[in-house]
């Protein structure tokens, strides 16, 4: 057991961290308006790309530095130290990009990759459906060959970025008549036709970070269907284990400022010293150094064994119950500050219920632990 | 950054499970725990493998090994509930060897390190313990104050009054000994190693509470189906492993910052044994639960995972004592960078 960096680890660290305290990115707009917030996150990707830092887990070929996934978890722990935005093509760096490396064509790697990393184009990821959520292989959107194009309608939701977006990956039904996971096809659409609204869904934080996607009769060439026709299941699956490798050190990261936040706070309010306050932020403290060690050691598992296993699922299960406790905890600590519109920790403890649900409901990760970690059996449900 | 054992660590563990599953087979457990005395024949043989002083330096006749190596053992030993008095004579060792004076190490850590002395340690007040793990079987007590002040005495400098704790795989004892004995130079310095000991013995009760009942979830079947796979069971299962795995990860840091980052050492074992204290008695109660009424019986072995988990989650103090011990370092901490 050795839990500290590498000399190329740590200058790794440094050179980045130095490079963020020279580079800050631009001061929050003063309207706060998403679009506003949106193009801050497209000038910053782009500071960050022409520095070399846009994507470093990404191969050298493609643009990347190559990074190891211990020096690519060090990249988004810095980037939640110094509190600078997530870049605006987040979903495409760590989703589109990854995914087309493995599943894509020579021509499409050359076609889409660099637009990723440049933030030229934005990409968006359409898998969820209103009637399908955690069962997303029920997913009915539908795609008929017509020609040399596919022929798409259907709806999607949750659809983050979309009207920012250039491409979206979408999975779609091409064949009804077999098993459901069977008859699914991945595509790159064009967000850029009529055939497709996009309509913002207003979150419960007032806000609006995604939306619902109305297609119909969108057309896609079939040069855009990734990993073949019929394959679309294991490209998805690619996508979804991407999903929360990278970003969890940054989410993690940002839980721990915020308690080291809450905990200046309590200390100024002089609850530190009143026993009920110091056991709930000691249990928060404890939660957090837990969290780090788990997601460090998921992570060199991955380094030596290969694939993340599903333990990922603890980490990220404890990380959202951790953060809508802190938050909770906020409210009587901050006092009326936090019940009020406008105001971080009332924004934070709204936010925070949504981290139970998103990415894997804490529900669907319980049955994740229970199947995949310890075996149990699944419960066979009549339809 | 490295999780895994080395190949040294990882014989290690592997010999001892073995060893365990062979010589603490639960019949086994069970018969002296019901007569409620220690297994010396199993004490015997560990004593002769070096058990006893694997981590007491080798100067004072031990193997000189490492935390790490340390709390391999009491989390094979917590797994079987082997009834030795390993952990309290560890601890007691390694809080004289690491606060004690050169004579008094000297005195003891040679036969505690052999196992010829069995040790015990625990929390006192004004020179009284109302319960020492270990104690009755024990040759060489050590008491820790709250002030952090700590004294080792033998036990005929005091006065030792058996006690019938519910966990009868170990023994216990009142102790008192208000004048007696011999102050430490430093009562605190090896107590984040005793801390790590114990952290570690209730991750293994854990481990092996959690697959006793993954075993019988799986095959007890009720309405027709193995009852693991009603979510009302399958996810408490899942809270168990969370529980668990949260001990473990901060029981293995604080055994690693106990040799390599030393300054860290009072946190980490603080954090270690606050999520270990919970996760006992959370994860060794969801046993008996979902064992059902079989969970609740005499013949079920789960009940002694769980009464071990008892007497363990109090030891050196339970979870709100340690979180409030680390509310005061991170009020510390924050003085501190305040001031810097």
């Amino acid at each position: 057991m050795d839990l500290t960096f590498s000399p190329q680890e740590t200058a790794f660290r440094d050179e980045l961290r130095g490079w963020l305290a020279a580079n800050p990115p631009e001061p929050e707009p003063a309207d706060g308006g998403e679009d506003a917030q949106f193009t801050r996150r497209r000038d910053w990707q782009r500071r960050l790309y022409d520095a070399g830092w846009a994507a470093p887990a990404w191969p050298t070929e493609y643009g990347g530095r190559g990074a190891t996934p211990t020096e690519s978890a060090i990249y988004f722990e810095e980037i939640g130290r110094a509190r600078v935005p997530f870049a605006a093509n987040t979903l495409g760096l760590l989703l589109g990009g990854p995914t087309l490396m493995v599943w894509g064509t020579p021509e499409q790697k050359e076609r889409y990759l660099p637009p990723i990393l440049s933030a030229e184009e934005i990409w968006c990821q359409g898998f969820s459906e209103p009637d399908a959520g955690s069962d997303l292989a029920a997913l009915k959107t539908r795609a008929v060959k017509d020609g040399e194009d596919w022929v798409v309608t259907g709806q999607k939701v949750w659809t983050s970025g979309a009207q920012y977006s250039k491409w979206c990956m979408l999975v779609a039904r091409t064949d009804s008549e077999v098993a459901k996971h069977k008859g699914l096809t991945y595509f790159l659409m064009d967000m850029e036709q009529d055939a497709v609204q996009v309509r913002p869904l207003r979150q419960i934080t007032g806000e609006a970070e995604f939306n619902e996607l109305f297609i119909e009769e969108a057309r896609i060439s079939d040069a855009n269907v990734v990993g073949g026709v019929g394959n679309g299941w294991k490209v998805a699956l690619t996508t979804l284990m991407n999903e929360r490798a990278g970003l969890g050190f940054a989410l993690q990261i940002r839980l721990r400022q915020l308690l080291d936040d809450l905990i200046a706070s309590a200390a100024e309010r002089g609850l530190l010293d009143d026993p009920l306050y110091a056991d709930a932020l000691a249990e928060l403290h404890v939660r957090c150094e837990s969290i780090r060690l788990l997601a460090w050691k998921g992570l060199t598992d991955t380094e030596r064994y290969g694939q993340p296993g599903p333990e990922g699922s603890l980490v990220k299960w404890l990380w959202s119950d951790t953060n809508q406790r802190l938050t909770q905890l906020a409210v009587d600590i901050v006092g009326p500050d936090a019940l009020t519109v406008g105001e971080s920790w009332s924004y934070e403890l709204l936010r925070a219920r949504g981290n139970t649900i998103e990415g894997g409901t804490t529900e669907v990760l319980k049955n994740i632990i229970a199947e995949r970690v310890l075996g149990l059996p699944r419960l066979k449900v009549s339809a | 950054m490295d999780f895994g054992l080395t190949d040294d660590q990882r014989e290690i563990q592997r010999t001892a499970r073995e060893l365990l599953l062979e010589r603490a087979k639960p019949e086994r457990v069970r018969e002296h725990a019901e007569s409620a005395r220690m297994d010396s024949e199993l004490w015997r043989e560990l004593c002769e493998l070096g058990w006893p002083g694997i981590a007491v330096a080798e100067e004072h006749g031990g193997q000189g090994l490492g935390c790490i190596e340390l709390s391999i053992l009491c989390e094979e030993l917590g797994r079987s509930l082997a009834p030795v008095p390993f952990l309290p004579s560890a601890m007691a060792a390694a809080v004289i060897e690491h606060g004690g004076s050169p004579e008094q190490r000297e005195r003891w850590l040679p036969s505690l390190a052999s196992g010829e002395t069995i040790g015990a340690l625990g929390t006192a007040v004004d020179g009284i313990s109302e319960l020492v793990v270990g104690g009755a079987d024990a040759q060489v007590i050590v008491l820790v104050e709250d002030d952090g002040s700590a004294r080792v005495l033998s036990c005929d400098d005091a006065e030792v009054t058996p006690l019938a704790s519910i966990d009868p795989t170990r023994s216990a004892a009142r102790v008192s000994a208000q004048d007696s004995g011999e102050a430490l130079a430093d009562g605190c310095a090896g107590l984040g190693r005793a801390l790590v000991a114990v952290s570690s013995e209730l991750v293994g009760v854990c481990e092996r509470a959690l697959e006793m009942t993954v075993a019988y979830v799986k095959e007890r079947k009720q309405f027709g189906v193995p009852v693991g796979a009603y979510q009302a069971v399958s996810h408490r299962c899942a809270q168990m492993l969370l529980e668990t795995e949260k001990a473990r990860s901060t029981a293995a840091f604080a055994a690693w910052t106990a040799d390599a980052d030393p300054a860290r050492l009072a946190e980490a074992a603080a954090m270690a044994k606050a999520s270990a204290s919970e996760a006992g008695r959370e994860v060794t109660a969801g046993a008996i639960q979902a064992h059902g009424g079989i969970g609740f019986t005499w013949e079920a072995d789960v009940h002694w995972l769980y009464k071990r988990a008892q007497l363990d989650a109090v030891l050196l103090g339970g979870a709100k004592r340690h979180r409030a011990r680390l509310a005061a370092i991170l009020a510390e901490q924050l003085g501190a960078s305040a001031t810097a």
